[in-house]
This record gives structure tokens, sequence and C-alpha cells, in this order.
């Protein structure tokens, strides 16, 4: 597959279950080496994956797989400080911790003490996300970010994306399986099948007027609320 | 005689140092043969306890409050736990829970996890293995499945919208009257998600079972497989309408949050921020006076977090206010607590009322 994203742009990556977008995100972290072919970042190889991940950042689904469950939330995000080059001094990473909890709106005494498994699937997405503010990524891999959360906190999540793009310039690479999620966050979206990118554009053309019949069947597939969408 | 029928039911979690935690109250549903109702609500509303309790799973620390469920005339609550495993589990209700994953134990193939149903929730002990397999082979290519090969594999080796179709065989086996389909699609991409639910229609019309309760958190989803939505907020439903009503009109401020945070890939999406429902659900340990979602609730007016609830008749569907917002809305009655007959909404069409079942 050939594609590319642009500095500061939000870009959707859309496909059924086993379509390769996981393992198109752990080749973009450089968790998993490409068979062929080359990824660039920067115009550049990869090449010390420690700096990559200084750059080049995740999300994922599950935050509660995240987290390491015998650690409290705070120790974990202090923790991430190891990533930097030169760790700052104690007081900075209290603060900076505490400023990324204010980012995504929560009191940082209101998770003292606390382990993952005492607070919702919401909050702890919330972390993952605080640790983003801490870590200030060029890029952030958004694998999935939301499709455990409930809908009414997806719009919360959904802020704190947009809200990290607009105060960090970071480029995001979203991957979902939600096409009107894919739609409303991005400058572009790819729909992928099989390992492949079938249909790229910007969404008004992907989801609106879609060209390729894989796109086209992935959208008939999606619960519509003025269409049918099962025969009985 | 309704298939399946909730009676103003209550539960609680009783915890370690006497505190009850009230997860469901005053719930109360009438369901008709070939009906598919619909339950949408946020995590930690009530959805999964309510379903526990419509099975009459009591496991501790949950407990019946009070009110009855019902199948077929016959009350299944307060009954012994060997009862309700013989008699109710399987035969009665069946549940097809979320994460098909965890519900299959990976040791053990699909056909003696399939077996263990028939084992241990029907009647006739003395089924041979031989009538037991021949019988899974029969209802597993009935739902669409390459019997041999599903049956003898492990649930490793089938992708996850093949367990699902599994543990949806291994649910019905026993022809139940009501199946309950706690979020069956939500860890599905939506190609396998409609095949699923198709799936799901098919067995309800080759009468495999009578009745179906479908949960999600996804409005727009029961927007194609229910026929009528109750809306879930910290244990009560506060809205209960047909399902073009409550999709299109809803009337309550937690529903029309509810459909107001949904994305579509549609022209002015791009213009129309997802509504976010800030704040959390209220804890249940103490009783609530008035509305429970009034703290979050952006229509909120200063008296709703104190004044009692009333359900109304607003628009053809009944809803749970502490005063009245619509026009044309009237109290099913000064002193209601429960839902009354929601089996029968009434419509306005042109002015005129129509009684629909």
């Amino acid at each position: 597959m050939d594609f590319f994203v642009r500095q500061k742009e939000i870009v959707s990556i859309v496909g059924e279950s086993g379509c390769g977008k996981s393992v198109l995100a752990k080749m973009m972290l450089a968790l998993v080496h490409p068979t062929s072919g080359t990824l660039l970042y920067n115009g550049r190889a990869i090449g010390n994956e420690l700096d990559h991940w200084r750059e080049v950042q995740a999300v994922f689904q599950d935050p509660f797989a995240s987290f390491n469950q015998f650690f409290t939330i705070r120790s974990q995000l202090k923790s991430s400080f190891h990533l930097f080059k030169t760790k700052p001094p104690k007081k900075e990473i209290e603060d900076r911790v505490d400023n990324a909890l204010l980012a995504v709106n929560i009191v940082p005494r209101e998770i003292e003490g606390k382990y993952p498994f005492e607070l919702s699937g919401g909050q702890m997405q919330r972390m993952l996300l605080a640790r983003i503010f801490i870590l200030r990524p060029k890029v952030l891999i958004a694998d999935e970010p939301t499709s455990m959360v409930d809908a009414c906190c997806r719009a919360t999540i959904l802020d704190y994306l947009l809200k990290l793009k607009e105060e960090l310039e970071m480029t995001i690479v979203f991957i979902t399986h939600d096409i009107g999620l894919a739609y409303y966050v991005s400058d572009r979206m790819f729909i992928m099948h099989e390992g492949r990118v079938v249909e790229q554009g910007e969404p008004d053309d992907v989801a609106l007027n879609p060209k390729d019949p894989r796109t086209v069947k992935l959208l008939d597939d999606i619960p519509n609320i003025h269409k049918e969408w099962i025969r009985r | 005689m309704p298939v399946f029928e909730v009676r103003d039911l209550h539960l609680h979690y009783q915890m370690r140092y006497g505190e009850k935690i009230h997860a469901v109250a005053g719930v109360s549903f009438a369901l008709e043969e070939g009906e598919v109702f619909g339950i949408a609500g946020e995590s930690g509303c009530g959805k999964s306890t309510l379903v526990n309790g419509c099975m009459g799973l009591f496991i501790p620390p949950l407990r019946p409050t009070s009110g009855d469920v019902l199948v077929n005339g016959e009350s299944i609550m307060n009954l012994p736990p060997e009862t309700v495993r013989r008699t109710v589990l399987g035969r009665k209700v069946a549940m097809i829970p979320q994460g098909a994953f965890n519900s299959l134990n990976p040791t053990r193939k699909i056909k003696d996890l399939a077996a263990d149903m028939i084992k241990c929730h029907e009647e006739k002990a003395s089924t041979t293995r031989t009538e037991i397999y021949g019988r899974l082979r029969e209802r597993f290519t009935l739902i669409g499945m390459d019997a041999e090969r599903v049956l003898n594999s492990f649930p490793i080796q089938l992708t996850a919208g093949m367990r699902q179709r599994c543990v949806i065989g291994i649910s019905t086996l026993l022809n139940p009257a009501l199946v309950i389909a706690d979020e069956p699609t939500s860890a599905l991409d939506v190609s396998t998600q409609k095949s699923v639910i198709k799936m799901l229609f098919d067995l309800l019309d080759e009468g495999i079972f009578s009745t179906m309760i479908f949960i999600t958190h996804e409005l727009p989803l029961l927007r194609h497989v229910s026929s009528r939505i109750s809306v879930m907020y910290a244990g009560e439903f506060v809205e209960v309408g047909a399902t073009e009503q409550v999709v299109f009109d809803p009337r309550q401020p937690y529903t029309k949050a509810l459909m107001g945070s949904m994305l579509f890939a549609e022209p002015g999406q791009k213009e129309r921020k997802p509504i976010a429902i800030e704040g959390a659900p209220p804890k249940l340990d103490k009783p609530i006076a008035g509305c429970r979602f009034a703290p979050r609730c952006t229509e909120a007016r200063k008296d709703c977090a104190a004044l009692k609830q009333e359900i109304r008749e607003v628009a053809g569907r009944q809803v749970k206010f502490t005063h009245s917002r619509a026009r044309n809305s009237r109290a099913i009655s000064a002193t209601a607590k429960s839902w009354s007959e929601p089996s029968i909404v009434w419509i306005s069409l042109s002015g005129r009322r129509r009684l629909c079942l």
C-alpha cells in the first residue's frame, strides 16, 4: 500500500475487522516491521525506536490493557518521563502531571492513590490522553480510541483529541470502523480492505460519494436512521 | 397474555457494611410474541443488572428488593438457584452476552460448550451423546454455519463474528421464550454486526425464540432492530415509546442528549458538534428525590433535583419529568409510580388517538 500523511493533518483509516488497520498502526509505531517497502517519518527511515517514540505515540482501544493494574495511575503517568532525553526535576514532573490531568477535566486529587480498576472506561481513556498531554508527541496514532466508551463520552474524547491537535499542532492518524466519527474529525479518509487502501480522499468524497464497490458496501452496512438497513 | 412481563422491579446490591446500591428502580414493561424491545443507556445505568433480574439470576451481592418478573404468566422471582438453573436459564430466558470470546472456554471445543447447555438446563437428563451432537449439527446448520467444522473448533480458531454466532446458537439451543441480547454487536465491525443482527431476526422469524430484548447504547441501531425503545438512566426508564418517536422526536433531555451524541456520515455533520454529556451518573446508595439526570442536564430548572418525578404522556410516548415541559403532556395519573401498561402505546394521528399494540 502507498499513502502519506501531512503535518497537522487528521487522517482516518477505516475498514472492517481484520483488514490490517491495527497492523498498519503498529508499523507506524515501529512495533512491527514491514515485509517489504519503506515507511518514512519526516523523509527518513525509522532508526532508533526510542527517538521515534519520543515523537510518535499512541492511544489504544482498551485503556485497561494499556495501564498496569498493580500501580497507581499517577505513578504510571509520572513514569512517562522516562521517555524524555533529560528527565525534568521532581517538582516539574508533578506540575506537568497535574496540568495534563486538568487538560482532560480531571481534578488531580480525585485520582490520588487510585488504581486503574477503580475508574470507569471513559475516565481511563482520559488518562491515556493525559499521558499524551505530558509527552507532547508530534504524531498521535489513535487506534479505536472511542470504540469501548459510550456514545455520550465519545464526544468528550473527541474534544480532547481536537484540543491536542490545536494546542500541540499534532498530526493525528485515527484508526476506526466508525465512519460517522471518521467523517466528522478527518481532513482525509482512507478505506482499507484486505490489507490495501481501496479508496482515499476528502470525507465528503469518500463517505458521501464513494467510488469503490468495497467502500459502497462498507457504507451500506452502517445503520442509517433514515433508510432501510436490514430486509426481513 | 404477554410472553414476558416485568412489574415495578427494584433491584439492589447489598454491600459489605450494610449499605444498599439501588441499581434498578421501578422498571416495568411487557412484551408480546414477536416483539423486539430495545433498551438504550450508557454504561453503569443498570442495563446488565436489569438483565440479571429478568433472568432470575441473583448472584450476591445482587438481590431483588421488590417487584415481579413473569414468563408466560409464571413468576420467576424468588426461585431457588437450582430451580432457576433447571427451569429458567436457557429454557424460558436466555442471554447473548457482549464479549463472545470471554463467554467461551478457550480450552474446550464449541461442540462441548454447546452440549453443556443441553446437559445443564434441559429437564430430560437422559439425552445421549449421539442425540446431543445430532441436535447441535442441525441447529448450527440452521443458523448458516459449517456445523462440522465449527463444532469441532476451539474458539481461538474462529473469527469474532463466528464466535458471536456460536454464542447465539448455544444460547438459543433450548428455544427460550425470551432472548436478551446484551450489546451483542458492540465489539464487532459494521459488516459483521449486520450479519449477526440478520441472524437474530431469522431465528425470531423461524420461531426459535418468541421475543427479544436488545440492549445497546447506540440508538441508531435500535431504530432498525426494535419496535419499541426504552431509554434507561441511573436505574430508571426515563422514556418509553415507539422506535420512530424516540429516535426522531426524543422528549426527555437525556434521550435528546443521547441522540445528539451520535455521529453520522451525512451532509451537515461536520458543522453539527456532537453533544458531550459531562459529569457522571449519580451514586445510588441513597434515595434520590428528584430527577437523577438533573446535575448533568442542560435543560434543568432549579427544582428538578428536588421535585418528585411523574410519568407523563407526551406526544404518544411515556416520559419521566419533574415538570410539564411539553405542550399537551399530561400525567398518567397524579400518583403514578410505575409505567402503566407500556405494551399499549397511544399514537396521535391527525388529531385522532389510536390504540396500537
